[in-house]
């Protein structure tokens, strides 16, 4: 385990290097837009990896929140297993068919549904206790970071582009914007308030931040915005030179997200155990006191 | 600014944020590892 960190981040390094190159050097100039699209491989893989550490940390957050209580685990169990069994049979059915946006696959639907129940029983798994606050907290904070770069990649994409740096009133836009003040406003609060109930607080802020999730990624297939449509999928008409660069661009990102949440979790475990630490010794210093303290008490009485 | 121009701003400004935060998470873990030394020492 200790020798993996090293190795993964050797190969991590290795696959953004070639990502860059790929990213510069390999995939075609665009007709209309030039080089500057090639913003997109960096854009959009931040944009996926935010969103995938929002999803975990909204899984993490409702287990958090329904572990204290037998019942609620029980029904939040109920609740996921019944997703996930709706969600891998309505896509199919004709009425719910006809609703999806064209270019959206059905099956593509039911696989994200699934994905829902299968992340529950894995996150559930692997982080068990208060590790499951540890998880919520790294993902929304690496997440942050992800999302910040979508915030800053977009405009100085749009600048050449459209002519603007932002486009008030877009939902793609604007709802990228919310769902960033919504996770800011989560560490913040889990920074700066000292409350017991500080963990249980955050974890419900986090369930209502992620409604904002589907919202910033269905906003471009539901709505006409400023922002460019799918590439991918609906009506998307990307070269697959260029797809596979962007794919190949995410597994990178993907790679680093992922350590970069290990080291956070790591800091995490280690802060808590100096707070511990902390905790045992003024309880020990406090009980020394009080022993030494006794005896003068008595005299004096 | 030509477009290519705000392609390698793009980049950089990702590096820049990244390693940013990096950095807090390294200064972080030494605080950390530091204060964990002094109290084994007080021990």
């Amino acid at each position: 385990m200790k020798r993996l960190f090293p190795i993964l981040s050797i190969v991590t390094v290795a696959l953004l290097a070639y990502a860059l190159y790929l990213a510069l050097v390999v995939a075609p100039t665009d007709g209309l837009q030039g080089d500057v699209y090639r913003i997109i491989y960096y854009h959009v893989p931040s944009a996926w990896t935010a969103f995938l550490l929002f999803f975990i940390n909204f899984v993490a957050s409702i287990r958090y929140l329904v572990r204290s209580s037998a019942g609620g685990e029980k029904a939040a169990k109920c609740v996921a297993i019944g997703i996930g069994i709706v969600g891998f049979i309505a896509p199919f059915l004709p009425p719910v068919r006809a609703k999806i946006p064209a270019g959206m696959e059905p099956s593509a639907v039911a696989t994200t549904i699934v994905l829902i129940p299968v992340f529950y029983f894995v996150v559930g798994k692997l982080f068990p206790g208060e590790r499951l606050d540890v998880l919520a907290l790294t993902c929304a904070e690496v997440g942050v970071v992800f999302c910040t770069i979508v915030l800053v990649t977009g405009p100085l994409w749009a600048r050449p582009v459209w002519g603007i740096w932002w486009a008030p009133g877009d939902i793609r836009l604007t709802s990228t914007l919310v769902m960033w003040l919504i996770y800011v406003s989560y560490l913040v609060l889990r920074r700066f308030s000292s409350s017991a109930q500080t963990q249980m607080l955050a974890a419900a802020l986090a369930v209502f931040g992620a409604l904002d999730v589907p919202l910033v990624y269905l906003s471009i297939w539901f709505y006409r915005t400023q922002h460019p449509s799918p590439v991918i999928g609906g009506g998307g008409s990307m070269d697959p030179r260029m797809l596979h660069v962007l794919l190949f661009s995410w597994l990178a990102f993907g790679l680093f997200g992922f350590l970069v949440c290990w080291s956070r979790f790591r800091l995490e475990l280690l802060k808590r155990e100096v707070e511990q630490a902390h905790a045992m010794e003024s309880l020990v210093g406090a009980e020394a006191a009080s022993k030494t303290s006794l005896p003068l008490s008595r005299s004096a009485g | 600014m030509s477009a290519v121009k705000f392609l390698f701003a793009a980049y950089i400004a990702t590096w820049v944020i990244h390693l940013f935060y990096i950095g807090t998470v390294v200064r972080r873990f030494s605080r950390l590892r530091q204060q964990l030394r002094e109290l084994s020492k007080g021990k």
